[in-house]
């Protein structure tokens, strides 16, 4: 496969104060009643209902898949989430546990999270997801090759992964927290979305800082050129780190102020999160009734 | 709803905005705030009502409702408070500088307590959003009485070997672009300083100034100390001619500015004044082009534009400048333009009916001559002064929109090669404010900074305040600089000849 030339991966330089103080600025919006309704079924809409722990069972990967299927069974007019992630070997049962739904399987591979294997077993790792069922892969690019300065070789791997992900939507983990530098996570992006990835995606959710308002503001504006330069459309998941509702409508503004009403739709944004549903269904159930509700009435999983 | 943008159409591709998601109106309370019927003038500590018996109108730029009626104050009112201020003089400059300072932070806090009330009353009296004033002016307000406050007892270390001396009674004529603000920067560093106030707010904006009367009722500032009388041009000269005022500070137009200094010529009077500014942003090819454009985005559009130091000219590098006026195009059609008590409002109402004329007219001669004029689609409301966020491209530096002061959201955008050539274009305007630099390298910046004659340069940021970074201009922007120690500087006298700001 041959790889582009080094040139390729050049970006435009990223102001640090300057990303921070309008991503800042933007979180100021004041989202009231039927917006604030609308945004926050969206955000349900754009969820990826996600465990990703040593501990998960095939009893506790079935209990959130039918939670992704109707987060609040009480409630019509609350959508499904968009898809359920887990672990490779976890895949058969989310794909049977949400046969029908049209509730995507996602599954992280490639060594995740730090992603240090070798190659070959990252893409059998991506074929096998595959052939279980899962329709998305996230994958993690190889840090320690980017902070080498061997974007080329990160690069290569991208294509490889997306070759093995057939017909599955590829979603590309930049771990921007390990990253740091928000040139490095604009190149991320480039390297990304020139490889062929779906979807950038800011981290595993393993390491801190995860997902942050500077650097999906960033990731949405990578997204964006790249779409008004070529034509094509990459989508963004911000994972790790939002918990609360009002976080996931300071995201949905970034995105619609960023990159317009084509990206608000579960097939261009998506978050990845295990605790923000439930408050968001607590903050959807206040503003339909006035009152907040007991955490107790929510389920868990 | 959303215009389609999936790649398979022929057109190029492009975004869109504002069908999929609309944020609900959000509108600030204003239940907390009372406008008086009429307000009165505030001379030795009380309100009274104007010897000259007359009121004027101030209305809500938004809506052109009448806010409420403002004495308007004659020259016997003049004088009665250069009185007050004269009688206060001996006691508050005997005053020690703990004391004076105890004061000043009493009125630091207590405006921050009341900071909504002020935010509020000035979105209604000036136009301009409320995200801004309660973000921006209400907040500098009162950094700016803190800042000064912590000077009052330490203005020996600031000119050691020197005594410094407060001038006396101090005149100050302040516009209607940032009234609460450019109250607090006219009367902190004077009361820090020893001196007492006779302050004229702009006509057309005047009620944040009046409130700002209660605080120091509140704070029980010794009367005459701060003395405000409202009214219109001519309260203002009578103000500034007035024999008993040992300094005048004025912030407004270059041609007033001129008049003052001309009226005030051989009086012994000191002077400083803020006048009008033409700044530039210089975008180079490896600024941080997305930043760039949030940074020319608040140079102009930041309260309408309203803004002596605005970056109204926008000279690109030529490299870049198709790409860089694109972002800005598309960006300008973002803005959101309305009520201005809205939370999501980020472009309020222009000021005046005169001032939207004069940006009409300016507008109408720079498509004339010959520039490409872009505005953002946005629907503006059918009452009140409005005007869309404005770009003029391919303007050439002779043209009137290159030249003039517009005081409104319009941009002039101008490209060139090298940099030599950008400190020429940059520097090619009789004014000296401010000016942008937007480049990734450290040492263009530094090179730039000392060839820019300008009072202010910011690097990759624009519009940024402090209280502890002097302002001010050079050439047709004025003289004598506000904040910091330098601004201190300007409402001291200094023995052995020193004096003169």
């Amino acid at each position: 496969m041959p790889s582009l030339h080094p040139t390729e991966f050049r970006v435009p330089p990223v102001d640090a104060v300057a990303l921070e103080t309008r991503a800042a600025q933007l979180a100021t919006r004041s989202l009231k009643k039927a917006a604030k309704v609308q945004g926050l079924k969206l955000a349900i809409a754009m969820m990826d209902l996600t465990t990703l722990e040593g501990a998960d069972s095939p009893g506790k990967v079935q209990q959130l898949c039918g939670k992704a299927r109707r987060p609040f069974p009480a409630r019509d007019d609350v959508p499904s989430c968009a898809a359920v992630c887990v672990y490779p070997d976890l895949v058969a049962i989310a794909v049977d546990a949400l046969a029908g739904s049209g509730v995507q399987v996602a599954s992280v591979a490639t060594g995740f999270p730090a992603g240090r294997t070798d190659r070959q077993t990252k893409l059998r790792e991506v074929e096998l997801a595959v052939a279980a069922g899962a329709t998305e892969i996230d994958m993690v690019i190889d840090r320690g090759a980017f902070l080498a300065g061997r974007y080329g070789d990160v690069y290569d791997e991208i294509c490889a992964v997306k070759e093995a992900c057939g017909d599955a939507h590829l979603k590309v983990i930049l771990e921007t927290g390990e990253l740091q530098a928000y040139d490095n996570i604009r190149r991320a992006c480039r390297i990304a979305m020139l490889a062929g990835g779906d979807f950038v995606k800011t981290s595993t959710g393993k390491v801190s800082p995860a997902s942050t308002l500077p650097v999906v503001l960033l990731m949405l504006e990578a997204v964006r050129d790249h779409f008004l330069a070529t034509g094509r459309m990459v989508g963004v998941k911000a994972a790790g780190g939002i918990r609360t509702a009002k976080d996931a409508l300071k995201y949905l503004v970034l995105v619609n102020e960023t990159c317009g009403d084509a990206w608000l739709s579960p097939q261009w944004f998506r978050f990845g999160a295990s605790s923000l549903l439930n408050d968001v269904l607590m903050q959807l159930e206040k503003e339909r009734t006035g009152r907040y509700q007991r955490p107790t009435d929510f389920s868990t999983d | 709803m959303a215009k389609k943008t999936a790649p398979e159409t022929d057109s190029a591709p492009e975004l869109s905005f504002g069908g999929k998601w609309l944020y609900a109106p959000s509108r600030e309370a204003t239940d907390h705030v009372r406008i008086a019927a009429r307000s009165e003038l505030f001379v030795g500590g009380e309100f009274h009502k104007p010897k000259s018996r007359s009121y004027f109108a101030t209305v809500n730029p938004a809506t052109e409702e009448v806010l409420g009626e403002v004495a308007a104050a004659g020259a016997k009112d003049v004088d009665a408070a250069v009185q007050a201020a004269t009688r206060a003089l001996p006691a508050w400059r005997r005053l020690s500088g703990e004391d004076r300072g105890r004061y000043l932070f009493r009125i630091a806090r207590i405006l921050q307590e009341r900071a909504r009330e002020f935010a509020v009353l000035e979105t209604l009296d000036n136009g301009k959003p409320i995200a801004e004033t309660r973000d921006v002016d209400v907040p500098l307000a009162a950094q700016h009485f803190f800042y000064h406050a912590g000077w009052a007892d330490k203005l020996e270390l600031l000119f050691p070997g020197v005594r410094p001396e407060p001038y006396g009674v101090v005149g100050q004529v302040i516009p209607w672009n940032f009234p609460l603000l450019m109250a607090a920067w006219k009367i902190a560093p004077a009361l820090a300083a020893g001196n007492t106030v006779v302050l004229k707010p702009a006509e057309t904006s005047p009620l944040t100034a009046l409130l700002l009367c209660e605080v120091f009722a509140q704070a029980e500032l010794p009367a005459g100390v701060v003395n405000v009388i409202t009214g219109d041009g001519a309260a203002g000269a009578a103000l500034v001619r007035h024999p008993g005022l040992h300094k005048v500070a004025f912030t407004g137009s270059t041609e007033v500015g001129k008049e003052i200094q001309r009226a005030l010529a051989g009086s012994g009077k000191a002077l400083t004044l803020e006048l009008g500014g033409k700044a530039a942003h210089l975008v180079f090819e490896d600024a941080a082009l997305d930043q760039a454009v949030e940074g020319v985005v608040r140079g102009i559009f930041f309260n309408q534009g309203h803004v002596c130091c605005a970056g109204s000219r926008l000279l690109v590098q030529e490299s870049v400048h198709d790409l860089f006026v694109d972002k800005l195009r598309r960006r300008m059609a973002r803005i959101r333009v309305g009520d201005p008590l809205d939370k999501n409002t980020d472009m309020g109402a222009i000021h005046s009916a005169p001032q939207l004329a004069r940006i009409r007219e300016l507008c109408a001669a720079g498509e004339r001559e010959g520039a490409v004029m872009h505005q953002s689609a946005c629907a503006l409301p059918a009452k009140g002064y409005w005007h869309a966020p404005t770009m003029f491209t391919g303007v050439a530096m002779s043209q009137r929109i290159a030249r003039e002061e517009i005081f409104g959201p319009v941009l002039a955008v101008s490209t060139f090669r090298t940099p030599d050539e950008a400190v020429a274009k940059a520097n090619d305007t009789a004014y000296g404010l401010s000016c942008g630099i937007w480049t990734d390298k450290g040492a263009r910046i530094l090179w730039l900074a000392g060839r820019m004659r300008a009072g202010v340069v910011w690097n990759n940021t624009f519009n940024r305040f402090d209280p502890a970074a002097p302002f001010g201009g050079m050439r047709e922007s004025g003289f004598g600089r506000e904040g910091g120690a330098q601004g201190l500087r300007a409402y001291v006298r200094l023995p052995g000849g020193l004096a003169g700001a």
